[in-house]
């Protein structure tokens, strides 16, 4: 190893060796700006991949949901039975298409209030869709289904009874459901939410909220994932032909935008770990300076008896690179730490944490942290060179 | 004579320029110093003899005339080029010891020698200059701040001598020693000089003065008196 083997390496280590106390000090600046955008990249790099996994498993939907709907917009904001027709025509068959009316409403549980989406759609389609895990689909007209995640929160069972709607309010009118099942989980999907949500028979709906026949999204399950791009140009053709009616998503899309959220959220977030580890370059700086300044008379001496200036610049920018690898190995550790117990936390899962993606933030944090050290070295260093030998060597 | 001088100067002049006014602190100084020399600078303060002796050493360079060192124009060189002249040709010996205090004594002497060659000594010749000038292999580990003046002015001898420097030189080698170790260091140098090696001291101690072989006196940055002395 020729760098260890150097003298002026070993005399930088000497002298943070020397001032042991105020390198570590210096250090932890880098410590933790390195723990800060380490544990970020990693923490993005988990968030990313399990989101990418989640959408992934739901690549194959195509989303349909009226252009219009602004409040000064005149466009319709439903898909109407016309439209339906012509999209059932266009998928064929062998494609699950799923029309969905959607609201929102105020919902009583015995004296637990809240809100809770209730969704209506055909029960045939909705037995090919979703399972039950205990009771039944509804059969009368007044018993819903509910997700899991619902029915958990307000504790509701097979027999249970919900409030819909404000019981001040004369139209629609404060009615009662009955649960005659309740859902298998099913997590992140595009098809249908679920989890969260109440499902009712369609007709219960539009004789509750009106607009028969005014579907609010339209689903499509494609069967095959590669057909997904020629369905979508076709369904385009034929609903948008003249104008702009409906919005036309597929799923893969949406990961991407999602992914493209992720990463704004995650450069936000790294940014303000930048900040930190600008500060960490200013106390780098301030010690690498208090260190030239101490030693002007050594600089003086080993000048005078032949030392060139090229070699008093590497030793001063050696030792602010042993400040650099001292902190951000540290800091390393620390992150690896760190990071696991933030993602477990915020994701519930390290499935993603000892992932190349994940864990290659490691080295950069790394890097990133040493070459900063040495930039804040530079001006110290180069300062160090510059000395008049003569000068220097008064110095006491 | 046809042998040619180790340090010659010709009409060197040094002026410090400040912000108010100058200095001349070496007026159109003229002198040749040849191998084998033992020359002591002499003046009271202010004279310019340590003005002189950064010259010599190539730690500055004149404001004009002309100075060789060992045949080298310096005028010539760039920075890379005169500290390499220091490290090679120039033994440098102050009143201040001037070790470096990171490293023990052994790699002080080492020191100048790993500039040269770029490596590690191997050869055990930093411990043979340190037994030669009297520091026996029990102290070679110790930092200079863990043993006297007069032991640390040794080490920097012996430090001064590792790359075969052409010219030693000496500013106020013994100010700031006691009379005792004083005289020590100055047989030693005396030594040195029998055995052939070029010294030029600045002093102004006549005592001090007296090992020297040629005296030259400066006043106001001129030399006003040269004397030759036999009996040394
Ligand atoms: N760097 C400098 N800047 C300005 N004046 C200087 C500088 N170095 C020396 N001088 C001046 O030059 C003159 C000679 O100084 P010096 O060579 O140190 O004298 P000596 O060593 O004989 O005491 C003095 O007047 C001193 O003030
Ligand atoms: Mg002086």
């Amino acid at each position: 190893m020729i760098i260890l083997d150097d003298i002026f390496f070993e005399l930088s280590v000497r002298n943070v060796r020397l001032h042991f106390l105020r390198s570590l000090l210096a250090a932890i600046g880098i410590v933790i700006g390195v723990v800060a955008i380490t544990s970020i990249g990693i923490l993005g790099a988990n968030m990313t991949q399990s989101v990418t996994a989640d959408l992934s498993a739901n690549g194959n939907v195509i989303m349909l949901s009226p252009q219009g709907g602004g409040f000064f917009s005149d466009d319709d904001d439903y898909i109407s039975q016309k439209q339906l027709a012509k999209i059932e025509k266009t998928v064929g068959t062998e494609n699950l298409v799923i029309a969905i009316y959607s609201d929102s409403d105020k919902i009583t549980v015995g004296s637990e209030e809240g809100r809770a989406s209730i969704y209506a759609l055909d029960m045939d389609v909705l037995k090919n869709l979703v399972e039950v895990e205990t009771g039944d689909y509804p059969t009368s007209l007044t018993s819903v289904v509910v997700g899991p995640s619902l029915a958990e929160r307000y504790k509701l069972k097979v027999g249970s009874r919900i409030k819909i709607g404000d019981k001040d309010k004369e139209d629609p009118k404060q009615t009662t459901v009955r649960v005659s099942g309740i859902l298998k989980e099913r997590g992140m999907s595009m098809d249908l939410s679920s989890d969260n949500a109440i499902i009712t028979m369609e007709k219960w709906f539009t004789n509750r909220y009106g607009d028969e026949g005014k579907y609010d999204q339209v689903n499509i399950v494609v069967a095959d994932i590669n057909a997904i791009d020629d369905l979508v140009d076709k369904l385009d053709h034929a609903l948008n032909y003249r104008k702009d009616e409906v919005r036309i998503m597929d799923s893969g899309s949406l990961i991407e935008s999602i992914s493209a959220t992720i990463g704004i959220i995650i450069a936000f977030m790294s940014a303000i770990g930048a900040i930190s580890l600008l500060v960490a370059a200013v106390s780098i700086f301030n010690v690498m300076l208090m260190s030239v300044t101490e030693r002007i008379k050594e600089i003086g001496i080993l000048r005078s008896i032949g030392t060139r200036r090229s070699e008093i610049r590497r030793m001063f920018l050696y030792e602010s690179a042993i400040l650099g690898i001292i902190g951000s190995t540290l800091g390393a550790v620390f992150s690896l730490i760190g990071s696991f117990l933030l993602t477990y936390l915020m994701l519930n899962t390290t499935e993603y944490f000892f992932t190349m993606q994940s864990l290659i933030q490691i080295p950069y944090g790394i890097l990133i942290g040493i070459v900063i050290c040495v930039i804040s070295g530079v001006y110290p260093a180069w300062k160090a060179s510059n000395m008049d030998p003569i000068e220097a060597l008064r110095a006491d | 004579m046809t042998e040619e001088p180790v340090i010659k100067l010709e009409n060197v002049t040094k002026i410090y320029v400040l912000p108010t006014d100058q200095v001349t602190a070496l007026n159109n100084v003229s002198l040749e110093i040849y191998k084998g020399e033992f020359v002591a600078i002499m003046g009271q303060s202010g004279s310019g003899k340590s003005t002189l002796l950064n010259q010599i050493g190539c730690l500055d360079v004149p404001t004009s005339g002309k100075l060789y060192i060992d045949g080298n124009d310096v005028s010539l060189l760039n920075d890379d080029q005169l500290t390499d002249l220091r490290r090679d040709k120039i033994g440098y010996i102050f009143q201040q010891f001037n070790l470096i205090p990171l490293l023990n004594l052994r790699e002080n002497v080492e020191y100048p020698l790993i500039l040269k060659t770029k490596k590690r000594d191997t050869t055990g010749y930093p411990e043979k200059l340190l037994e030669m000038v009297g520091l026996g292999t029990s102290r070679i580990m110790h930092k200079p701040k863990e043993i006297s003046g007069g032991q640390q002015q040794r080490v920097a001898i012996a430090r001064a001598l590792v790359n075969d420097p052409t010219i030693i030189l000496c500013d106020e080698p013994t100010g700031n020693l006691d009379s005792k170790t004083s005289i020590q260091v100055m047989e030693m140098l005396k030594d040195l000089n029998n055995q052939g090696r070029t010294i030029v001291m600045v002093t102004h101690d006549e005592e001090t003065a007296a090992y020297a072989k040629r005296q030259i006196l400066f006043s106001d940055g001129e030399i006003i008196e040269e004397r030759f002395n036999d009996n040394s």
